[in-house]
Protein backbone atom coordinates (compact mmCIF):
# COMPACT_ATOMS: atom_id res chain seq x y z
CA UNK A 1 0.00 0.00 0.00
CA UNK A 2 1.28 3.41 -0.83
CA UNK A 3 1.38 6.00 1.92
CA UNK A 4 3.02 9.05 0.41
CA UNK A 5 6.37 10.61 -0.32
CA UNK A 6 8.23 13.82 0.32
CA UNK A 7 10.25 15.15 -2.57
CA UNK A 8 11.84 18.02 -4.33
CA UNK A 9 10.54 19.39 -7.61
CA UNK A 10 13.37 19.16 -10.12
CA UNK A 11 11.68 20.61 -13.17
CA UNK A 12 9.58 19.81 -16.17
CA UNK A 13 10.30 17.91 -19.36
CA UNK A 14 8.37 15.50 -21.55
CA UNK A 15 8.42 11.74 -22.10
CA UNK A 16 6.90 9.42 -24.66
CA UNK A 17 4.26 7.17 -23.16
CA UNK A 18 3.49 3.56 -24.13
CA UNK A 19 1.32 4.72 -27.03
CA UNK A 20 4.04 6.94 -28.44
CA UNK A 21 2.50 10.23 -27.36
CA UNK A 22 4.71 12.97 -25.98
CA UNK A 23 3.45 13.84 -22.49
CA UNK A 24 4.51 16.76 -20.28
CA UNK A 25 5.89 15.57 -16.96
CA UNK A 26 7.31 17.00 -13.75
CA UNK A 27 10.37 15.28 -12.33
CA UNK A 28 10.28 14.88 -8.56
CA UNK A 29 13.32 13.62 -6.64
CA UNK A 30 12.16 11.66 -3.60
CA UNK A 31 15.41 10.25 -2.31
CA UNK A 32 15.84 9.04 1.25
CA UNK A 33 12.52 9.53 2.90
CA UNK A 34 13.30 8.65 6.50
CA UNK A 35 10.84 7.30 9.01
CA UNK A 36 11.15 9.39 12.17
CA UNK A 37 8.38 7.96 14.27
CA UNK A 38 5.26 5.89 14.09
CA UNK A 39 2.36 7.67 15.76
CA UNK A 40 -0.22 5.44 17.34
CA UNK A 41 -3.75 5.91 18.56
CA UNK A 42 -2.75 5.06 22.13
CA UNK A 43 0.16 7.47 22.33
CA UNK A 44 -0.84 10.28 20.00
CA UNK A 45 -4.57 9.96 19.48
CA UNK A 46 -4.23 9.07 15.80
CA UNK A 47 -2.30 6.70 13.61
CA UNK A 48 0.34 8.13 11.27
CA UNK A 49 3.98 8.07 10.24
CA UNK A 50 6.28 11.05 10.62
CA UNK A 51 8.67 11.30 7.70
CA UNK A 52 11.74 13.47 7.14
CA UNK A 53 13.39 14.54 3.90
CA UNK A 54 16.57 16.42 2.93
CA UNK A 55 19.37 16.72 5.49
CA UNK A 56 20.49 19.92 7.15
CA UNK A 57 22.79 21.27 9.86
CA UNK A 58 22.17 20.29 13.43
CA UNK A 59 22.41 23.94 14.48
CA UNK A 60 19.41 24.84 12.36
CA UNK A 61 17.00 22.51 14.14
CA UNK A 62 15.19 23.32 17.37
CA UNK A 63 15.66 21.08 20.36
CA UNK A 64 12.35 19.19 20.35
CA UNK A 65 12.87 18.19 16.73
CA UNK A 66 16.53 17.40 17.33
CA UNK A 67 15.49 14.96 20.03
CA UNK A 68 13.19 13.29 17.56
CA UNK A 69 15.96 12.94 14.98
CA UNK A 70 18.37 11.56 17.58
CA UNK A 71 15.81 9.04 18.76
CA UNK A 72 15.27 7.87 15.21
CA UNK A 73 19.04 7.79 14.74
CA UNK A 74 19.07 9.96 11.62
CA UNK A 75 20.57 13.24 10.49
CA UNK A 76 18.47 16.35 11.09
CA UNK A 77 15.98 16.87 8.28
CA UNK A 78 14.65 20.04 6.71
CA UNK A 79 11.26 18.87 5.62
CA UNK A 80 9.17 16.91 8.10
CA UNK A 81 5.60 15.87 7.45
CA UNK A 82 3.15 13.22 8.58
CA UNK A 83 1.10 10.76 6.58
CA UNK A 84 -2.04 9.42 8.20
CA UNK A 85 -2.53 5.67 8.39
CA UNK A 86 -5.63 3.63 8.99
CA UNK A 87 -6.22 3.05 12.68
CA UNK A 88 -5.88 -0.67 12.17
CA UNK A 89 -2.77 -0.45 9.98
CA UNK A 90 -0.50 -3.41 10.67
CA UNK A 91 2.80 -2.99 12.44
CA UNK A 92 6.04 -3.56 10.63
CA UNK A 93 8.05 -2.21 7.76
CA UNK A 94 6.73 0.80 5.95
CA UNK A 95 7.82 1.36 2.38
CA UNK A 96 9.00 4.94 2.03
CA UNK A 97 10.70 4.35 -1.29
CA UNK A 98 9.57 5.54 -4.70
CA UNK A 99 8.60 1.94 -5.41
CA UNK A 100 5.39 2.40 -3.42
CA UNK A 101 4.06 4.04 -6.59
CA UNK A 102 3.88 2.42 -10.01
CA UNK A 103 3.57 3.88 -13.46
CA UNK A 104 -0.14 4.40 -14.12
CA UNK A 105 -1.07 5.19 -10.51
CA UNK A 106 -2.84 8.43 -9.74
CA UNK A 107 -1.44 10.81 -7.14
CA UNK A 108 -2.14 14.19 -5.59
CA UNK A 109 0.80 16.56 -5.35
CA UNK A 110 0.91 19.30 -2.73
CA UNK A 111 3.32 22.20 -2.93
CA UNK A 112 3.74 25.86 -2.14
CA UNK A 113 2.89 27.95 -5.18
CA UNK A 114 5.20 30.64 -6.52
CA UNK A 115 4.57 34.01 -4.87
CA UNK A 116 3.25 36.63 -7.28
CA UNK A 117 3.08 39.57 -4.84
CA UNK A 118 0.23 42.08 -4.76
CA UNK A 119 -1.76 41.55 -7.92
CA UNK A 120 -4.81 43.16 -9.50
CA UNK A 121 -8.11 41.48 -10.12
CA UNK A 122 -7.43 40.65 -13.77
CA UNK A 123 -4.52 38.40 -12.89
CA UNK A 124 -5.81 37.25 -9.54
CA UNK A 125 -9.47 36.54 -10.29
CA UNK A 126 -9.60 36.52 -14.10
CA UNK A 127 -11.81 39.60 -14.26
CA UNK A 128 -12.34 40.99 -17.75
CA UNK A 129 -11.18 44.56 -17.08
CA UNK A 130 -12.29 47.45 -19.24
CA UNK A 131 -11.68 48.48 -22.80
CA UNK A 132 -8.14 49.20 -23.89
CA UNK A 133 -9.15 51.86 -26.43
CA UNK A 134 -12.22 53.76 -27.73
CA UNK A 135 -11.74 56.48 -25.15
CA UNK A 136 -11.84 54.15 -22.18
CA UNK A 137 -9.95 55.71 -19.29
CA UNK A 138 -10.01 52.67 -17.04
CA UNK A 139 -8.27 49.52 -18.18
CA UNK A 140 -7.48 46.96 -15.51
CA UNK A 141 -9.62 48.12 -12.59
CA UNK A 142 -12.09 46.10 -10.59
CA UNK A 143 -15.24 47.94 -11.82
CA UNK A 144 -18.50 47.73 -9.92
CA UNK A 145 -18.32 45.68 -6.74
CA UNK A 146 -21.91 45.48 -5.61
CA UNK A 147 -25.54 46.54 -5.72
CA UNK A 148 -27.37 49.62 -4.36
CA UNK A 149 -28.98 50.18 -0.95
CA UNK A 150 -30.08 46.55 -0.98
CA UNK A 151 -28.02 44.87 0.38
CA UNK A 152 -26.02 48.07 1.01
CA UNK A 153 -22.80 46.13 1.41
CA UNK A 154 -20.40 44.13 -0.67
CA UNK A 155 -21.14 40.45 -1.00
CA UNK A 156 -18.84 38.01 0.66
CA UNK A 157 -16.16 36.48 -1.55
CA UNK A 158 -16.14 39.45 -3.93
CA UNK A 159 -12.83 39.28 -5.77
CA UNK A 160 -10.46 42.05 -4.67
CA UNK A 161 -6.85 42.87 -5.44
CA UNK A 162 -4.31 41.46 -3.04
CA UNK A 163 -1.56 38.95 -2.52
CA UNK A 164 -1.43 36.10 -5.00
CA UNK A 165 0.46 32.85 -4.74
CA UNK A 166 2.84 31.58 -2.05
CA UNK A 167 0.23 29.35 -0.51
CA UNK A 168 -0.35 25.64 -0.19
CA UNK A 169 -1.81 24.24 -3.39
CA UNK A 170 -2.92 20.68 -4.09
CA UNK A 171 -3.10 19.35 -7.63
CA UNK A 172 -5.25 16.26 -7.77
CA UNK A 173 -5.27 13.20 -9.98
CA UNK A 174 -1.90 13.41 -11.69
CA UNK A 175 -0.79 10.19 -13.29
CA UNK A 176 2.55 8.63 -12.48
CA UNK A 177 4.34 8.25 -15.81
CA UNK A 178 7.59 6.66 -14.68
CA UNK A 179 9.18 5.48 -11.46
CA UNK A 180 12.97 5.48 -11.52
CA UNK A 181 14.05 3.29 -8.69
CA UNK A 182 17.80 3.68 -9.18
CA UNK A 183 17.69 7.48 -9.18
CA UNK A 184 14.81 7.57 -6.66
CA UNK A 185 12.78 9.79 -8.90
CA UNK A 186 9.19 9.86 -9.91
CA UNK A 187 7.80 11.41 -13.08
CA UNK A 188 4.30 12.81 -12.75
CA UNK A 189 2.14 13.97 -15.63
CA UNK A 190 1.49 17.70 -15.89
CA UNK A 191 2.51 20.61 -13.73
CA UNK A 192 3.09 20.73 -10.00
CA UNK A 193 2.83 23.83 -7.78
CA UNK A 194 5.96 25.70 -6.74
CA UNK A 195 9.32 26.70 -8.09
CA UNK A 196 11.95 24.22 -9.20
CA UNK A 197 13.80 23.03 -6.12
CA UNK A 198 10.85 23.49 -3.77
CA UNK A 199 9.47 20.73 -1.57
CA UNK A 200 6.39 18.78 -2.53
CA UNK A 201 4.27 16.09 -0.93
CA UNK A 202 3.05 13.19 -3.07
CA UNK A 203 0.15 11.14 -1.82
CA UNK A 204 -2.15 8.57 -3.43
CA UNK A 205 -5.07 10.32 -5.12
CA UNK A 206 -7.91 10.58 -2.62
CA UNK A 207 -10.54 10.73 -5.36
CA UNK A 208 -9.37 7.41 -6.83
CA UNK A 209 -9.73 8.28 -10.54
CA UNK A 210 -8.38 4.85 -11.53
CA UNK A 211 -11.42 3.25 -9.96
CA UNK A 212 -13.77 5.68 -11.65
CA UNK A 213 -12.12 5.25 -15.05
CA UNK A 214 -12.45 1.48 -14.71
CA UNK A 215 -16.12 1.80 -13.82
CA UNK A 216 -16.69 4.07 -16.79
CA UNK A 217 -14.93 1.67 -19.16
CA UNK A 218 -16.97 -1.26 -17.92
CA UNK A 219 -20.14 0.75 -18.32
CA UNK A 220 -19.32 1.79 -21.88
CA UNK A 221 -18.40 -1.80 -22.74
CA UNK A 222 -21.75 -2.96 -21.47
CA UNK A 223 -23.65 -0.34 -23.41
CA UNK A 224 -21.66 -1.15 -26.55
CA UNK A 225 -22.42 -4.82 -26.13
CA UNK A 226 -26.09 -3.97 -25.70
CA UNK A 227 -26.05 -1.95 -28.91
CA UNK A 228 -24.39 -4.77 -30.84
CA UNK A 229 -26.79 -7.41 -29.56
CA UNK A 230 -29.56 -8.30 -32.06
CA UNK A 231 -32.73 -6.36 -31.45
CA UNK A 232 -35.51 -8.62 -30.26
CA UNK A 233 -38.22 -8.91 -32.90
CA UNK A 234 -41.57 -7.43 -32.08
CA UNK A 235 -44.18 -10.12 -31.68
CA UNK A 236 -46.57 -10.18 -34.63
CA UNK A 237 -49.86 -8.55 -33.83
CA UNK A 238 -52.47 -11.02 -32.83
CA UNK A 239 -54.90 -11.72 -35.58
CA UNK A 240 -57.86 -10.72 -33.47
CA UNK A 241 -56.47 -7.28 -32.76
CA UNK A 242 -55.79 -6.82 -36.45
CA UNK A 243 -59.26 -7.86 -37.28
CA UNK A 244 -60.64 -5.33 -34.86
CA UNK A 245 -58.62 -2.56 -36.44
CA UNK A 246 -60.04 -3.36 -39.83
CA UNK B 1 19.20 39.93 -8.19
CA UNK B 2 22.14 38.03 -6.81
CA UNK B 3 21.89 34.28 -6.47
CA UNK B 4 23.72 32.45 -3.78
CA UNK B 5 26.43 30.24 -5.28
CA UNK B 6 25.22 27.16 -3.44
CA UNK B 7 21.84 27.44 -5.05
CA UNK B 8 23.18 27.79 -8.58
CA UNK B 9 25.16 24.60 -8.11
CA UNK B 10 22.00 22.82 -7.11
CA UNK B 11 20.06 24.12 -10.09
CA UNK B 12 22.85 22.97 -12.38
CA UNK B 13 22.52 19.49 -10.93
CA UNK B 14 18.78 19.57 -11.43
CA UNK B 15 19.21 20.61 -15.05
CA UNK B 16 21.59 17.71 -15.57
CA UNK B 17 18.90 15.34 -14.36
CA UNK B 18 16.40 16.77 -16.87
CA UNK B 19 18.99 16.57 -19.66
CA UNK B 20 19.70 12.93 -18.86
CA UNK B 21 16.01 12.03 -18.99
CA UNK B 22 15.63 13.76 -22.33
CA UNK B 23 18.78 12.27 -23.77
CA UNK B 24 17.83 8.68 -23.12
CA UNK B 25 14.69 9.15 -25.20
CA UNK B 26 16.50 10.62 -28.17
CA UNK B 27 17.43 8.53 -31.15
CA UNK B 28 21.08 8.20 -32.00
CA UNK B 29 21.08 8.76 -35.73
CA UNK B 30 19.07 11.81 -36.56
CA UNK B 31 21.31 13.31 -39.20
CA UNK B 32 20.51 10.78 -41.90
CA UNK B 33 18.48 13.27 -43.93
CA UNK B 34 18.63 16.96 -44.77
CA UNK B 35 16.20 19.66 -45.68
CA UNK B 36 15.35 19.25 -49.35
CA UNK B 37 15.63 15.47 -49.40
CA UNK B 38 12.78 13.34 -50.66
CA UNK B 39 12.07 10.88 -47.88
CA UNK B 40 9.85 7.96 -47.04
CA UNK B 41 8.76 8.14 -43.40
CA UNK B 42 7.68 4.80 -41.98
CA UNK B 43 5.19 5.44 -39.19
CA UNK B 44 3.72 2.88 -36.88
CA UNK B 45 -0.07 3.02 -36.89
CA UNK B 46 -2.02 1.18 -34.22
CA UNK B 47 -5.46 -0.03 -35.22
CA UNK B 48 -7.20 -1.89 -32.46
CA UNK B 49 -4.69 -4.53 -31.37
CA UNK B 50 -2.78 -4.61 -34.63
CA UNK B 51 0.16 -2.47 -35.56
CA UNK B 52 1.12 -1.74 -39.12
CA UNK B 53 3.52 0.52 -40.95
CA UNK B 54 2.25 3.45 -42.94
CA UNK B 55 4.55 5.30 -45.29
CA UNK B 56 4.42 9.04 -45.91
CA UNK B 57 6.48 10.16 -48.89
CA UNK B 58 7.47 13.72 -49.61
CA UNK B 59 10.04 16.49 -49.45
CA UNK B 60 11.49 17.62 -46.13
CA UNK B 61 10.79 21.34 -46.06
CA UNK B 62 12.14 22.16 -42.62
CA UNK B 63 13.46 21.06 -39.29
CA UNK B 64 12.43 22.86 -36.13
CA UNK B 65 13.21 22.82 -32.43
CA UNK B 66 16.08 21.10 -30.73
CA UNK B 67 16.78 18.18 -28.47
CA UNK B 68 13.83 16.00 -27.67
CA UNK B 69 11.44 18.54 -29.16
CA UNK B 70 12.89 18.57 -32.65
CA UNK B 71 10.37 18.10 -35.44
CA UNK B 72 10.53 17.96 -39.21
CA UNK B 73 7.93 18.81 -41.83
CA UNK B 74 7.33 16.66 -44.89
CA UNK B 75 5.35 18.05 -47.82
CA UNK B 76 3.82 16.09 -50.66
CA UNK B 77 1.26 16.66 -53.38
CA UNK B 78 -1.58 14.24 -52.85
CA UNK B 79 -4.28 14.13 -55.58
CA UNK B 80 -3.35 17.66 -56.61
CA UNK B 81 -3.58 18.98 -53.06
CA UNK B 82 -0.56 19.95 -50.99
CA UNK B 83 -0.30 17.97 -47.73
CA UNK B 84 2.16 18.68 -44.96
CA UNK B 85 2.84 16.48 -41.99
CA UNK B 86 4.94 17.41 -38.99
CA UNK B 87 6.75 14.51 -37.31
CA UNK B 88 8.50 14.60 -33.95
CA UNK B 89 12.01 13.48 -34.85
CA UNK B 90 12.46 11.26 -31.80
CA UNK B 91 8.99 9.75 -31.74
CA UNK B 92 8.91 5.99 -31.21
CA UNK B 93 6.07 5.90 -33.73
CA UNK B 94 8.55 6.64 -36.50
CA UNK B 95 10.08 3.33 -37.42
CA UNK B 96 12.43 4.47 -40.15
CA UNK B 97 13.24 7.42 -42.37
CA UNK B 98 14.48 6.47 -45.85
CA UNK B 99 16.07 9.01 -48.15
CA UNK B 100 14.72 8.46 -51.66
CA UNK B 101 16.60 11.23 -53.33
CA UNK B 102 18.97 13.82 -51.97
CA UNK B 103 18.01 17.39 -52.66
CA UNK B 104 20.18 20.45 -52.94
CA UNK B 105 18.49 23.08 -50.83
CA UNK B 106 20.13 26.43 -50.28
CA UNK B 107 17.96 27.49 -47.41
CA UNK B 108 16.80 25.98 -44.13
CA UNK B 109 13.06 26.27 -44.75
CA UNK B 110 11.58 25.48 -48.13
CA UNK B 111 8.32 27.32 -47.56
CA UNK B 112 8.49 28.68 -51.12
CA UNK B 113 7.42 25.25 -52.36
CA UNK B 114 3.95 26.03 -51.06
CA UNK B 115 3.35 28.65 -53.74
CA UNK B 116 4.69 26.50 -56.54
CA UNK B 117 2.54 24.47 -58.84
CA UNK B 118 2.96 21.40 -60.99
CA UNK B 119 6.30 19.75 -61.47
CA UNK B 120 8.23 22.53 -59.78
CA UNK B 121 6.41 22.00 -56.49
CA UNK B 122 7.99 18.65 -55.69
CA UNK B 123 11.49 19.05 -57.07
CA UNK B 124 14.25 20.86 -55.22
CA UNK B 125 16.82 22.25 -57.59
CA UNK B 126 18.24 25.65 -57.09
Amino acid sequence: MSIGLLGRKIGMTSVYDARGRLCPVTVIAASDNVLLRRLTTENDGYSAVRVGFDSQNESRVNKPLLGEFKKAGVEPKRFVREFRLDADAPEGEINLNVTQFQAGDYVDVIGRSKGKGFQGVMKKHNFAGQGAAHGSKTHRRIGAVGNRSTPGRIWKNMGMPGHLGDRRVTVQNLQVMQVREAEKMILVSGAVPGANGSYVIIRPAIKNPAGRIKLHQEHSKQSQAAMKAPVAKKPEPATEAEAQKR
Amino acid sequence: MSVRPQRTARYELMNQVIDAIEKEQQKADTNTFKVGDSVRVHTRVVEGDKERIQIFTGVVIGRKGRGLNETFTVRRISYGEGVERVFPLHSPRIAKIEVEQEGRARRARLNYLRTRKGKEASAVRE
